[in-house]
């Protein structure tokens, strides 16, 4: 695996290779263009997520990390751009793809419980008829038992805290046993003790074989919890394994200066 | 005379329009609930005021190729037409301009409204086919209901039921998450048009019996009234069907039961009625309980501090934390704590060490979630875990529970 610094000319590698591991990829981008109004949010993107790893989304703020994954997924209209998921059509592969939205795109007063958001997950399952039976029920009680939620089912959602909100999201994902997981900032905002349960619970993912992709904007864990990263600045910035791409060079090149020089080198160094 | 109107004793007429009522407010409230739950409850407000230029223009129609301009369905049909031309036109606005979606709906509603009226005016004066009683449309008339009007409401309001019954679990996760709903793949602006076209259909369906100006009020106070009582989507929607059936029920009754009372707007009062009961007596979301709540709450602040002062030996100032303190004997009249009131003391101060505990180990965490400073730690920890945490915490042991 090569990392590549996409020059600003938007300079390509190579096609012949790269069209090969997009058969493999679970998701694999490519010129990926956004703009609200006319300005780019996200120009021209290639993207080419490595199977059964972590990877971080990364890059200042409004450098089009989450519209990036929106546009992927089309929740937002790309102006132009194709998406590949396991080597489909994104439209073929929606059952595999599991996403967790920010939290605050959601109202907390809706009236609902905790377990009823986790069933959600099983949406496709439940059809539009048919009722919901113990088995449902108690599959989405294993999720939200596996980030620490149990004691919640029963919960009204308006009771939660940021972090256990974050979490009942994160289990309806569980719930639907996808194999492609991509996360929209899961840890802002949350408190320690969620951060430490959903960084387990995607581990756990990866160690059973699926994919995480995860917009993130702490850098100082990105060398920590990730495998890959993928910097973005409006442009894609570089992609590929943290050793070789979280550098002084990439992150300098994303932040420009919105990072201190000291603080640079420190986070490369930590990676 | 209520209760005989109520009873469905007043004869064919005021029974056709309870029943047609009762039908049309349940399809309301149900329908309704979607488009809270949406946050797009004005939308209704648009497309009920759009109708009106197409029940004036299929009246014209109508009457020009020679047929009774006043029939029921051709004229429904009309405003059904104008009405989706009025959503469509506010889809458009807020996706092609930067009109936000309230803009959007004052413009559409206005115009449409404006222009119906204008023609309004013209047929009253074409006098031609028996126009008396188009006005009705504005703010229902169930006069001369017929049969076979009732009969159109009815099956109008059973054909939106079902579908909505069909529809509830991707309309309800449509308007819970629309982001996850498009990332899982639904078509989220196909549902939102669904949930538009069902609110149409209700409107249309109600223009009969309470008028476009009022039909967004039988749409819309149900849920809200709905919503006080419970925190389940599928409750709301089945509680707003119940509280839009009696409300209409009953306000066509009231109407019946005496002459020159106007069905529709008895019947948004009636709404009221339901609505104002809910805000003040409903538990946990009612007025009434949240005061009552805040009392309660006060005064276990107010014990809880005059119990942590007296284990530490600190003064109390505060004059209603010491009337609380003496009024459970656990103070005497002169302030110094009674061998109760020492004991409860040492409790507390013992609890809210054990709190501590709890709230600092993430295995407790759903109990560290209920801390509120007040709570007494049996209500939530068996008798071992409190043990056990008193262990970790050392110290005397022998503090009377």
């Amino acid at each position: 695996m090569t990392v590549e610094l996409a020059s600003i000319e938007g300079q390509r590698p190579d096609g012949q290779e790269r069209e090969q591991d997009l058969s493999k990829s679970p998701l694999s981008i490519r010129g990926l263009t956004v703009t609200y109004g006319e300005k780019p949010a996200v120009f021209s993107v290639d993207m080419t997520v490595q199977p059964g790893q972590m990877t971080a989304i990364i890059g200042p703020n409004g450098a089009g990390k989450s519209t990036m994954l929106k546009a992927a997924l089309g929740i937002v209209p790309p102006v132009s751009g194709r998406v590949q998921v396991f080597g489909r059509p994104l439209e073929e592969q929606r059952a595999r793809i599991a996403y967790v939205p920010q939290r605050a795109s959601v109202d907390w007063d809706f009236p609902t419980r905790v377990i009823d958001v986790v069933l959600m997950g099983l949406y496709r399952e439940l059809g539009l008829l048919s009722r919901i039976r113990g088995e449902h029920k108690a599959r989405a009680q294993e999720c939200l038992e596996r980030v620490g939620m149990a004691d919640f089912a029963e919960r009204q959602i308006g009771q939660l805290s940021g972090g256990q909100q974050q979490r009942v999201f994160l289990a309806r994902a569980l719930a639907q046993g996808a194999d492609l997981y991509l996360l929209d900032e899961p840890f802002a905002g949350v408190d320690a003790a969620t951060e430490k349960a959903i960084i387990s619970v995607l581990k756990s993912l990866r160690a059973a074989g699926k994919t995480v992709v995860v917009v993130h904007h702490d850098l100082a864990t990105v060398a920590e919890y990730f495998d890959n990263v993928f910097l973005i600045n409006t442009r894609r910035v570089a992609e590929g394994p943290v050793a070789e791409a979280f550098t002084e060079a990439t992150l300098q090149a994303a932040y420009g200066g919105r990072l201190a020089t000291t603080q640079v080198s420190q986070l490369a160094h930590k990676a | 005379m209520l209760l005989d109107a109520l009873l469905l004793q007043l004869g064919y007429n005021a029974t056709l329009v309870a029943i047609g009522a009762a039908l049309l407010g349940t399809a309301a409230g149900i329908t309704g609930t979607f488009l809270f739950l949406r946050k797009r409850a004005l939308v209704s407000d648009a497309v009920s005021h759009a109708t009106l230029p197409g029940v004036c223009i299929a009246f014209l129609l109508m009457a020009a190729l020679g047929g009774d301009g006043r029939n029921l369905a051709g004229l429904l049909l009309g405003s059904a037409v104008s009405a989706g031309a009025g959503l469509w036109c506010m889809n458009w606005l807020t996706r092609n301009t930067r009109l936000a979606e309230d803009a959007a709906i004052g413009a559409v509603l206005s115009v449409f409204f404006g222009f119906g009226v204008v023609l309004l005016t013209v047929i009253q004066t074409l006098g031609i086919g028996r126009q008396a009683g188009l006005e009705g449309f504005l703010l229902g008339s169930t006069a001369g209901m017929l049969y076979s009007d009732a009969l159109v409401i009815a099956l109008g309001g059973a054909a939106t039921l079902f579908l909505v019954l069909l529809t509830r679990r991707p309309m309800t996760l449509v308007a819970f998450d629309p982001e996850y709903s498009a990332a899982r793949g639904l078509p989220v602006s196909k549902i939102d048009m669904l949930m538009m076209g069902l609110v149409m259909a209700v409107t249309v369906v109600g223009l009969k019996i309470v008028g476009l100006i009022l039909i967004v009020a039988l749409l819309i106070i149900p849920p809200v009234t709905a919503r006080f009582w419970t925190e389940r989507s599928e409750h709301v929607v089945l509680l707003a069907g119940l509280f839009g059936g009696l409300a209409a029920y009953s306000g066509a009754a009231v109407s019946a039961s005496a002459p020159n009372l106007p069905t529709g707007p008895i019947i948004v009062l009636m709404s009221f009625v339901f609505f104002a009961l809910s805000l003040f007596f409903a538990p946990n979301r009612g007025v009434l309980a949240a005061f009552l709540r805040h009392m309660r709450f006060q005064r276990r602040v107010h014990l809880r501090q005059g119990l942590l002062a007296l284990a530490q030996g600190q003064a109390i100032y505060e004059a209603l934390t010491l009337r609380l303190l003496r009024r459970a004997g656990l103070v005497r009249a002169d302030g110094v704590a009674t061998e109760r009131g020492r004991a409860r003391a040492a409790k507390a101060l013992r609890d809210e060490r054990r709190w501590e505990v709890v709230r600092s180990d993430m295995a407790h965490e759903a109990t560290a979630a209920l801390y509120d400073g007040l709570r007494d730690i049996e209500t939530v920890l068996t008798q071992d875990q409190i043990a056990e945490i008193d262990r970790r915490i050392g110290g005397p042991q022998e503090v009377p529970a």
